[in-house]
């Protein structure tokens, strides 16, 4: 069928996205509410006076019947209020602003180094199937991934931090240069950027070479793994004799057809990896105490703060749905077999 | 495949006892070269951690919460020793002890939690699969919903609100949060292999035989299906031991009285860190490492001799690799997307 | 294992010959293996005399740098033959700059579009991607790909097997132009006897890896030499066939060939000497060359050789 055009992929694609928003947000919602106990009581601690209890539950709108909390929760939603927390009375908003800006830097960061890492050696693997270039890159990415990534972390604590110290072990960014820093983006690294603030970005950098490469290297394994397979898959792919067969050198023939095509898939394995990645981010936070939405996930689940978690996760499910129909847009973009 | 054996009148054929055990693993015993080995390897490794959690009450010098032996409580913190090979944690553990009895609860909640996550993917796959209809795009709208969700905070979230329910804390929750982030999984391959196969013109000839759909999906489906479960479960185990150390270190893990988990042990260790105390750590985290490379050979092994795209068939340096059978889905370990289908 | 035993052709310019024979004959080796696109482990053997320098001594490299302009192949499969990531005019002008690096932009397209034209592939239709077209298309723009360097010789490897009886005479049309138009020589493998007698001057009948017999095609069909071909000839299912006939048996197993003439399990005129020693070429006319001792030479028969053979019974050989 003649190429649909780009445009009406993409919105065929968010329509359908719709539906799966819907449920996402759904099952959040029914989850936090079927736990058992007042969510209010419990986040607040055993010795808060009932009459502040109930106050906080009506404000919080949890007095109210569940459908209408239902609707209120969809509504609130959409026009991008995600609620306050319990027990520390942020506003999600601003949750999200600076702590995800935080996860973000770490992320982006890490996902850098997982795809330059996982796809060089991919390809090499590939390329050289079964030499022992193909066998060491391949050991690597599975011991990489048998990692944990807490594990890894601490021992980048120790090794780098506590033994040799040479690079910090938590922490986004030194007090000073957080004091010093001027808040634009919430991302330090590039708030340093525009600051023109070249000590603070030393030290910023400084701050994230231990977590992003922890983080990031425990990722590369995944790419490591489905390049590979996708380029001796593609070297076994027909239009590479044909090419050969016009006298193309096999230089070309590798980068420009097989390494070029086993390419492709990477940009889905990377939205499909952000899900990992996130999970991943939650504990790379944890174990560096960098402040990232992760970090404070886990923060609110200690404290049973129900508004924060239910608001935490809504956030991550939005995100993931987003990565994924922009991963499908790219992909479409580079595929045209794929539109429909 | 003939097998002969001796009678009275000579040679006859004789029919294999089990002849689909024998053609399940014909792909196994062909195996050569590295397929083989990733095999051999992860095989031994896994083995070894079995054992290890099997007999953990026989093989650990001690017993995992044990701090003190005949009213004199073992040294805090010290270094790995003849009396501790490797060494004590804080609370005066054993910390080889602790690494032993850690398999058992590893391989503990992972079986539980694969077996619960099997026996809801496979068959709600295999139905939704086969049948289709509206129950089935209902389920694929839920199940793809949550398989884009990152699998530990699935995870988390189920164990925090099992945690605070009549459950409580321990092996059933942890196993059940794991169970809950995989089960998209199962249902998904499951599902999508059946699909490829319905298709298929033997599975058309038995409909038009008017075969009845419970005798389709178990004589010709089933099997096809089951035959690729081994290697994604294999590699789903190594997934499930990472997930269920990531919920130990965040504390949703095991209670440190009914068990000892690597990953809450390593959460313990990293504040001995900054005192340049190492070996509360990486002794557990070596264990995860060691235990997860296992599984992963393993089931990429078996990866690559079950599945005919990647097979390369011993010829030597001909490669005779074999159009991909159709009822072969494409395995993409841990990157859990098969191709667009 | 030799998939080709041999085997020796001449192909004049512009020539069209036809190589037939049924699968697992060594054909597609043959064709692979003078463009020097063997597989992994495999080796060649011999001459393949091009313009006098031999092929097979040549390092990979010059062979490679002959591909395209002075040979050229087409495959069985279009559908899967071209890179689904990259426009057609990529294809093109990949090819192009790869063998002639000085040509512009414009010369380029220019040489591109004049070929696909000839093929019957509009301009409009230039910049779009394999799979906008159909497999005869795709055939016809492998051809086109082929021929845009102008190749002194052209490997066609079952050009038309896969594609339906169409779409498959519009290219047969084409491919019989080559020498008009391009100057093309043309080496047609297939297993389908039709085509060959419609597009071919010459013939060559392939068996087990060697040359039963050769010729021009009128000659070689109106009077088989060799009791294959003229079992083959006999097997051809026309309009006026009334009674299916087949050639008993099975392709032999190039491991393990059988002694002497390799037809001779299924052969219908076997004789004593043709299980004993291996057939000697021989000329029936100065155009024409047959491997059969039903063609002598006399002289190297022994005595009581052209007695008739007694088998058993067809033997069921194992399949190639």
């Amino acid at each position: 069928m003649p190429g649909t055009s780009l445009r009406t992929y993409l919105l065929t694609r968010l329509a359908l996205v719709i539906p799966m928003v819907l449920i996402l947000l759904t099952m959040v919602f029914l989850l936090l509410r079927v736990a058992p106990g007042n969510p209010i009581q419990a986040a607040l601690g055993g010795h808060v006076p009932a009459a502040y209890v109930n106050q906080i539950t009506r404000k919080l709108g949890f007095n109210k019947p569940i459908y209408q909390q239902y609707g209120d929760y969809l509504w609130d939603i959409v026009r991008g209020n995600f609620g306050t927390t319990i027990t520390d009375n942020r506003k999600l908003s601003n949750i999200i602003t600076v702590n995800g800006a935080a996860t973000l830097e770490l992320t982006f960061f890490a996902m850098i180094i997982a795809i330059v890492v996982g796809v060089v050696i991919g390809l090499v693997a590939g390329r050289y199937r079964d030499t022992p270039l193909d066998i060491f890159g391949r050991l690597f990415g599975i011991v990489v991934y048998a990692t944990p990534v807490f594990f890894l972390g601490l021992m980048g604590q120790l090794v780098f931090g506590v033994w040799l110290n040479w690079l910090p072990t938590s922490d986004q960014a030194s007090p000073l240069t957080q004091a010093l820093l001027k808040t634009h983006t919430n991302i330090f690294f590039v708030d340093a950027i525009i600051d023109g603030n070249w000590g603070a970005l030393k030290d910023i950098s400084e701050h994230l070479i231990l977590p992003a490469t922890t983080l990031g290297l425990s990722t590369a394994g995944i790419f490591i793994r489905l390049i590979r397979v996708n380029v001796i898959r593609t070297l076994r792919d027909d239009y590479i004799e044909a090419a050969r067969a016009r006298g193309i050198t096999e230089r070309d023939v590798v980068f420009r057809h097989a390494f070029r095509n086993a390419l492709v898939p990477v940009i889905t394995v990377v939205g499909l990896n952000v899900a990992l990645l996130l999970g991943g981010a939650v504990l790379t936070e944890t174990t560096f105490n960098w402040p990232g939405i992760g970090h404070s996930l886990v923060t609110y689940l200690e404290n049973r703060d129900y508004t924060a978690v239910q608001g935490i996760i809504v956030v991550f499910a939005l995100v993931v749905v987003a990565i994924s129909v922009l991963v499908d847009f790219i992909n479409a973009y580079v595929d045209p077999r794929i539109r429909y | 495949m003939a097998v002969l054996s001796r009678t009275a009148n000579g040679l006859r054929e004789r029919k294999p006892l089990l002849p689909g055990v024998a053609r399940a693993t014909k792909p196994i015993r062909e195996a050569h070269g590295i397929a083989r080995g990733m095999l051999w390897a992860g095989a031994v490794i896994t083995g070894f951690f079995i054992v290890l959690g099997l007999f953990a009450q026989w093989i650990s010098p001690y017993k995992f919460s044990e701090y003190s032996s005949n009213g004199v409580r073992f040294p805090q913190l010290a270094h790995p020793s003849a009396k501790h090979w490797m060494g004590t944690t804080v609370q005066s553990s054993d910390v080889m002890a602790r690494v032993i009895w850690g398999a058992q609860t590893e391989l503990k909640v992972v079986v539980i939690a694969l077996v619960m996550a099997l026996s809801v993917g496979v068959p709600l796959g295999l139905i939704s699969g086969y049948f289709g209809g509206a129950l089935d795009r209902a389920l694929v709208l839920i199940m793809d919903a949550l398989f884009a969700f990152p699998y530990l905070l699935i995870a988390i979230v189920i164990a925090f609100l099992l945690a605070n329910s009549s459950i409580g804390q321990g092996v059933l929750t942890a196993a059940i949060a794991i169970t809950v982030a995989y089960v998209p999984l199962y249902f998904r391959v499951v599902r999508n292999h059946v699909i490829s196969v319905r298709e298929e013109p033997y599975v058309d000839a038995a409909r038009a035989l008017g075969a009845r759909p419970r005798t389709i999906i178990r004589k010709y489906i089933f099997f096809n299906v089951v035959q690729n479960v081994p290697p994604i479960a294999t590699l789903n185990a190594a997934d499930a031991i990472l997930l269920l150390a990531a919920l130990g270190f965040l504390g949703y893990g095991i209670q440190p009285s009914q068990g000892a988990e690597w990953g809450y042990d390593i959460n313990r260790a990293v504040s001995d860190a900054s005192s340049g105390i190492w070996w509360t750590g990486l002794f557990p985290g070596l264990a995860i490492v060691l235990l997860v490379t296992g599984l992963t050979l393993l089931g990429e092994g078996l990866n690559e001799t079950i599945n005919p795209v990647l097979r390369r068939r011993r010829f030597g340096r001909f490669e005779f690799v074999e159009a991909p059978s159709p009822g072969a889905i494409d395995i993409e370990p841990l990157a859990e997307e098969p191709e667009q289908s | 294992m030799r998939a080709v035993d041999g085997v020796s052709l001449d192909i004049a310019e512009g020539e069209v010959m036809g190589l037939v024979g049924e699968s697992g004959c060594g054909k597609s080796t043959l064709g692979r293996g003078i463009l020097g696109l063997l597989p992994d482990g495999a080796r060649a053997h011999g001459q393949v005399l091009y313009d006098g320098r031999n092929l097979v001594d040549m390092p990979l490299k010059a062979v490679r740098r002959m591909r395209g302009p002075e040979l050229g192949l087409i495959f069985q499969e279009p559908m899967t033959r071209l890179n689904p990531l990259m426009r057609i005019s990529d294809h093109f002008r990949e090819t192009l700059e790869q063998h002639e690096s000085k040509l512009t932009d414009r010369e380029i397209r220019h040489r591109s579009l004049e070929t696909l034209g000839r093929m019957g592939i509009p301009p409009t239709r230039f910049r779009q991607y394999p799979h906008e077209f159909s497999g005869g298309m795709r055939q016809r723009i492998m051809i086109a790909l082929a021929l845009v360097l102008r190749p002194k010789l052209l490997v066609a490897d079952e050009p038309t097997t896969s594609l339906d009886v169409i779409v498959e005479g519009q290219i047969l049309a084409l491919l019989a132009t080559l020498k008009r138009n391009f100057g093309t020589a043309l080496l047609l493998i297939t297993h389908n006897l039709g085509i060959v007698a419609e597009a071919c001057d010459r013939v060559a009948v392939m068996y087990a890896g060697q040359i039963a017999e050769e010729g021009p095609a009128r000659n070689v069909f109106a009077e088989p030499a060799h009791p294959y071909t003229r079992e083959l000839l006999r097997s051809t299912i026309s309009l006026d066939t009334t009674v299916l006939h087949s050639i008993p048996g099975a392709p032999p197993n190039l491991i393990d060939p059988p002694t002497g003439c390799r037809f001779h399990p299924r052969c219908p005129d076997v004789m004593t000497v043709c299980p004993a020693r291996d057939p000697i070429e021989t000329h029936p006319e100065p155009v024409r060359r047959v491997r059969c001792w039903l063609h002598g030479p006399e002289r190297e028969i022994p005595p009581g050789g052209t007695e008739p053979y007694e088998r058993d019974a067809i033997a069921v050989a194992e399949e190639a």
